[in-house]
């Protein structure tokens, strides 16, 4: 026997459950006169710097039907590839804006719409720059612990080809699964839960 | 950057790698919308990036004064909610102990008689026209949170022929990185139903099961008024930067 190490364990997951709307959506759910907007609706004001961008995302079965009550967040960098947060180093990033935003999706269609700005280019823990991303979170009734994924843009080729993460899916046939297609100003990217074109889902 | 206000050093270790057996697996079978809904394929694992190590931080002035009041923040002037009046109190930690300031927390639950305020939940108990379900704080320097709030009902739920949810409030936590964000679901000491639910059943460890059952806690009822309950929780734990000097931290 030896000391215990007499560590805490995280504390385990358990689903969002169907109603995550009324905690983390309320007035969407018609829960009015609790917060004033729900947080994380709005990402970009007027002063916000970068390119105007439209997320347009769909969460689908392992049926290919599109899931009506999950819940995306997703977190990124500003235009200059600077995240708002503590916890950045390299300088302020955009004070207009936070870098996150949540989503339910809706409840006839499953589609969620993000309005945000294209992010800059992020570094890698060996300092190589990573392609232009956005980190998704994605919780639903099912989901027993929350999904991490990444959308990667389909006009970035380029610097798609040269990323470290990316460059890390052993079958290649599955990188398309994380880059969004664009159409106009959009992006269209639907995550497949399960499947034949099960999108590639993260541990990091 | 540093939080306004504060003179904290900001952490910047990569996170501990989550314990997967401990957490639910995406395929609970029993727990019926799980099977299609769980990837299939190995998850693609990796240290953390910037973009794992970072995450939003939100200050306390986003919090309204009765947001962490269930009882009130959505009754009725000189109104309250009905059921049994309770105080969930106690603190978010890390892996290391150590409690973390400036953790948001957003809680939901259903009210006294198992009725969420939701147009997709069709049960025969009735809302409570006092009682919305949902509220938020954020935790202070030594990661310690409060809030006020009926006790909620268990309800009978569409996966087996005669399931039912053991009472629960749901919780959803950001901690300083993306990758702690978690939701869980706080459970409570004796109810007898815990055992006997396949979400929680999903969970393969009785210690960990019980980790999310919140205690009994007479030391901070309020006499005549509330009673308490006590529920930490845990989110992952950061590696510490020492004797470490690769770039972008470890």
């Amino acid at each position: 026997m030896a000391q215990s190490l007499d560590q805490p364990k995280e504390s385990p997951s358990q689903t969002a459950g169907p109603y995550v709307h009324i905690g983390l959506t309320p007035n969407f759910c018609g829960i009015g006169g609790v917060y004033e907007s729900d947080l994380g609706a709005t990402m970009v004001n007027e002063r916000t710097k970068g390119e105007r961008i439209e997320l347009r995302i769909r969460v689908l079965d392992g049926t290919g039907t599109p899931l009506k009550d999950a819940l995306i967040e997703i977190w990124q960098a500003d235009a200059d590839g600077l995240y708002n947060s503590p916890a950045e180093m390299r300088g302020a990033a955009d004070p207009n804006f936070q870098g996150w935003g949540r989503c339910p999706t809706d409840m006839e269609t499953g589609l969620c719409i993000f309005e945000t700005i294209k992010p800059g280019r992020v570094p890698f823990r060996d300092g190589r720059l990573m392609a232009p991303h956005i980190t998704l979170w994605i919780v639903a009734r099912g989901i027993n612990l929350g999904l991490h994924t990444r959308l990667y843009f389909s006009d970035e080729e380029e610097a798609n080809a040269e990323d470290p993460i990316l460059a890390r899916i052993e079958h290649r046939i599955r990188v398309p699964t994380l880059i969004a297609e664009r159409r106009g100003n959009a992006y269209v990217f639907d995550v497949h839960l399960q499947g034949e074109k099960e999108t590639v889902f993260f541990d990091s | 950057m540093a939080e306004p206000g504060s003179n904290r050093t900001p952490e910047t270790g990569a996170f501990f790698q989550r314990d997967r057996q401990w957490h639910p697996p995406a395929f609970t079978p029993a727990y019926k919308s799980s099977v299609l809904r769980s990837p299939q394929k190995a998850l693609l694992s990796f240290d953390n990036t910037l973009s794992e190590l970072t995450g939003p931080v939100f200050g306390h002035a986003m919090i309204g004064e009765r947001d962490n009041d269930l009882i009130h923040n959505f009754a009725r002037p000189g109104e309250s909610a009905i059921g049994e009046r309770i105080i969930v109190h106690g603190r978010v930690l890390d892996e290391r102990g150590v409690g973390i300031p400036g953790a948001l927390l957003e809680f939901w639950q259903a009210n006294a008689g198992g009725r969420y305020r939701h147009k997709k939940d069709g049960y025969l108990a009735p809302l409570d026209p006092n009682f919305g379900g949902c509220g938020r704080t954020i935790t202070g320097e030594d990661g310690s949170y409060a809030f006020r709030t009926v006790r909620p009902g268990p309800y009978p739920w569409p996966n087996g022929p005669n399931d039912w949810r053991p009472a629960h409030i749901h919780f959803s936590l950001f901690g300083h990185g993306f990758a702690q964000r978690l939701i869980t679901q706080m459970y409570f000491e004796g109810d007898p139903l815990i055992w006997r639910c396949p979400i929680v059943g999903g969970i393969r460890d009785k210690a960990a099961v019980e980790a999310l059952i919140a205690a009994l806690d007479m030391q901070s009822t309020i006499p005549m008024d509330a009673l308490a309950y006590k529920f930490d929780i845990v989110l992952r734990g950061r590696r510490s930067t020492l004797f470490e000097n690769r770039p972008e931290g470890n």
